[in-house]
């Protein structure tokens, strides 16, 4: 019989404690079979942040460090400056990335860092219990906007993509969406040309992935990725943005 | 002495750090210790190794981390306010049980301050300056030649206890050109780190985290950092005694004070005051039995510092009641000067003693 | 020359060469093996604010590296005078440039050495060496260090792009040197 499904080398025996539906055990799979098929499962250094991924140092089979609340692309640059021949990804939210952690992940982008960087967006902080983002849309609302963003008070939401992409650092800049098969495998093949990139020295590579948060958005699965297409890309088109 | 250089005690850290295999510097500029990142710019580059100036003190601090975690020996330095920005990352750094080594050239304070000399810093340095029950093992080079110096024996505390190392200056130590022995001969020790998060070729993978849900798990990670920090307290106390065998007020200081203070002890001597000096070089851990000694012998205390007094809380812990201890600090960026130390001096000997001669002998 | 200390404090406006003249002190002092420690304090400004800086050279070793009161106090201009030359010990040293500031009235105690240190580089073909007047009129009043050795120290003090003016800052050491001989 042909195996059509099995358990990639890149994740240990651990179980994902996330939510049901939830795109980060998508996001980490990709990961984990990206490692596996380009071979740098023992050559690669994950760092992972503060949110709902933080454990994910419990599900790579790589190495991994547990980075401070925004500060994994600095962490990862320390680390790839040291050991250039190793792999280096930093996996980071859209509360850890856009908001505290800004000025690092705009910096590593502007160096042309030569490490690859995972960017989980879901206009929401999960795990401290959904307050408003970044990125969260406006009239979304959120346990810290209860009525709905409004730009009056809160300003507007965050699109990390575009402004990296006005940057000369950047090698690989792009936004995708696995809300459908064709996404799905759009999502896959962007993470596999963020990690051959850096194998091939090219730098900084950066993929932004429209997740869901069905718990904190009081969705369904089902209707969260609904809710992506239809309301997330009007503020965060999917497209690539810097290809060079 | 010839064969001496003259330079500055931020560039002696730079050759220091380059003689003890220092493999990463990153840093960010703040005056008075900009020199060290220059410096750096120049000399790392040029033995292959890493220099990069960060976006900001956070950032170096946590480049700092991911190279410490991939088993290199990596520092970064600053200023006072700068050093405030990089305690979140040092607390992680210590939670990790990682080995890195952190140059403060101290200015005036508090806030933006001035780039003037100060050491009110201490509390930071010493009592662990982030969030959490840690140490940073602190020392206190007084001279441009033990810039040079320290720089080794720092690497090697922060490798032997895996732990942050603070070299505490001021903008003096840094700012002054001194002749300088270059010479080289360190013995440098390597210390295996299979704990290095360097990619899991042959072994099982490593993880660096701080983050341990169960308390009794983050509790034992806490009583073996404290295991740590009462080895480093019977192993890596370090002073220097000046002529306190028959003191009746010895003078307590670290770093420039330090310096300042013991020509105080000579001027004094010159008048017949029995006066000595107890130079701390290591600032934590804290000297506690040798003054607690020196306060059994009869002698009384005069800390002098460059703060509102920090340092001579410590000492009046370490007396606990059985002497007297009285201080005298310059804030804001200014010095004090010997012959204004020596005043108090004569204030100090000549006012009454309060702890009884029957306690020192009682406790 | 057994046991002597030397305490200066070289002050005047940046871009006078107030720290150059003092490195070249101390220079100077540890090509004759001697002990040695020089600190600068500027004001907040990159250009144009105060600076001064403080020498000490010693033949036995030197511990503190602040000076209580200066032996000699070298002023380069009328408001670094006017703050510095309270704190030059009794009987001490004031070397005045007195191209841009008059001599202390209130301290009759010191020795107080008058050198036009603007004008004289004016006539060496370089305003900007007047530093160099007043460092020559210092090293020959007081002999803590030769000439020679402030000569030689030149090359290692000054960046390169200002060594074409090696010759005439050396001219100008030496026409502050026969000012006071």
């Amino acid at each position: 019989m042909q195996n059509v499904y099995s358990r990639p080398k890149g994740l240990t025996e651990a179980e994902f404690a996330y939510c049901a539906g939830c795109f980060h055990s998508v996001a980490h799979r990709m990961i984990a079979e990206v490692m596996e098929e380009l071979d740098i499962i023992d050559r690669t250094i994950g760092v992972c942040p503060v949110g709902c991924a933080v454990f994910m140092y419990e599900y790579m089979a790589c190495d991994m460090i547990e980075a401070a609340h925004g500060r994994a692309p600095a962490v990862a640059t320390g680390v790839k400056r040291v050991l250039p021949d190793r792999i280096v990804f930093s996996y980071q939210g859209d509360g850890d990335l856009a908001s505290i952690g800004t000025a690092e992940i705009v910096h590593a982008a502007a160096r042309g860092e030569n490490i690859t960087v995972i960017f989980i967006n879901n206009t929401t902080y999960g795990m401290t219990g959904g307050q408003m983002a970044p990125t969260t849309l406006i009239g979304q609302k959120s346990t810290t906007c209860p009525t709905g963003r409004d730009p009056k008070c809160a300003g507007y939401p965050l699109r990390v993509c575009e402004l990296l992409a006005t940057l000369e650092g950047p090698s690989y800049i792009e936004r995708v969406a696995p809300t459908n098969p064709a996404g799905f495998n759009r999502t896959k093949r962007a993470i596999k040309k963020a990690f051959q990139n850096q194998l091939d020295d090219k730098g900084f590579s950066f993929v932004e992935i429209l997740s869901n948060c069905p718990t904190q958005w009081k969705m369904s699965p089902i209707e969260s990725l609904k809710w992506i297409e239809e309301q997330m890309t009007k503020t965060f088109p999917p497209g690539v943005f810097v290809d060079r | 002495m010839a064969n001496k250089k003259l330079i500055k005690g931020n560039v002696a850290i730079c050759y220091g750090a380059l003689a003890a295999g220092c493999d990463a510097f990153f840093g960010y500029p703040i005056t008075p210790q900009n020199e060290i990142p220059e410096k750096m710019s120049e000399l790392m580059p040029q033995h292959g190794r890493v220099f990069l100036q960060a976006e900001s003190e956070v950032a170096a601090i946590n480049m700092v981390y991911g190279a410490a975690a991939a088993g290199k020996r990596a520092m970064t330095s600053s200023s006072s306010p700068g050093i405030s920005l990089k305690m979140e990352g040092l607390s992680y750094i210590a939670a990790c049980e990682l080995p890195c080594v952190v140059v403060n050239v101290q200015r005036g304070g508090p806030g933006l301050g001035n780039t003037l000399p100060g050491q009110a810093d201490y509390f930071q340095a010493v009592k662990g300056g982030g969030h959490g029950d840690y140490r940073l093992l602190t020392i206190a080079p007084w001279s441009v030649q033990e810039c040079y110096e320290f720089m080794p024996l720092a690497f090697d505390l922060a490798d032997r206890y895996r732990n942050p190392v603070m070299v505490l200056m001021d903008a003096i130590i840094g700012q002054m050109l001194e002749p300088v022995d270059l010479h080289g001969n360190f013995e440098i020790r390597e210390y295996p780190k299979p704990w290095a998060t360097n990619g899991a070729k042959g072994r099982a993978r490593n993880v660096i985290n701080s983050l341990w849900i169960d308390n009794t798990v983050m509790e034992d990670l806490n009583n073996r950092l404290q295991a740590k920090y009462e080895k480093a307290r019977r192993h890596e106390v370090r002073f220097w005694n000046y002529q306190t065998a028959d003191a009746e007020l010895v003078l307590v200081a670290y770093g420039s004070t330090a310096r300042i203070c013991r020509t105080v002890v000579d001027l004094a001597r010159d008048e017949g005051l029995p006066v000595g000096l107890l130079r701390l070089i290591s600032l934590y851990p804290f000297p506690e039995r040798e003054i607690e000694a020196l306060a059994r012998q009869g002698s009384r205390f005069l800390a002098v510092e460059m703060s509102a007094g920090q340092m001579v809380e410590d000492v009046r812990l370490a007396v606990n009641g059985i002497s007297e201890v009285d201080f005298y600090g310059r804030t804001g960026g200014s010095v004090p000067t010997p012959i204004e130390i020596l005043e108090n001096v004569r204030n100090t000997l000549s006012g009454p003693r309060v702890a009884s001669a029957q306690a020192r002998r009682e406790v | 020359m057994n046991n002597a200390h030397h305490e200066i404090i070289i002050a005047g406006m940046g871009g006078q060469g107030v720290m150059v003249i003092g490195q070249l002190l101390a220079h100077a002092a540890v090509l004759e093996d001697k002990n040695v420690v020089w600190f600068p304090a500027y004001g907040p400004e990159t250009r144009g604010g105060t600076a001064d800086c403080t020498v000490i050279i010693s033949t036995s070793e030197i511990g503190s590296p602040v000076s209580s009161s200066p032996d000699t106090l070298i002023a380069l201009n009328q408001l670094l005078l006017d703050r510095f030359a309270p704190t030059v010990k009794r009987e001490g040293l004031i070397l005045v440039n007195t191209s841009l500031a008059a001599p202390p009235r209130d301290r009759s105690d010191c020795k107080i050495v008058e050198i036009p240190a603007n004008d004289v580089a004016n006539k060496v073909g370089n305003s900007k060496a007047a530093n160099m007047v007043m460092l020559g009129a210092y090293v020959e009043l007081v002999k803590p260090v030769r000439l020679d050795s402030i000569k030689a120290s030149m090359t290692e003090v000054l960046p390169e792009r200002y060594h074409h003016l090696i010759p005439v800052n050396c001219l100008a050491l030496e026409r502050g040197a026969e000012l006071v001989s």
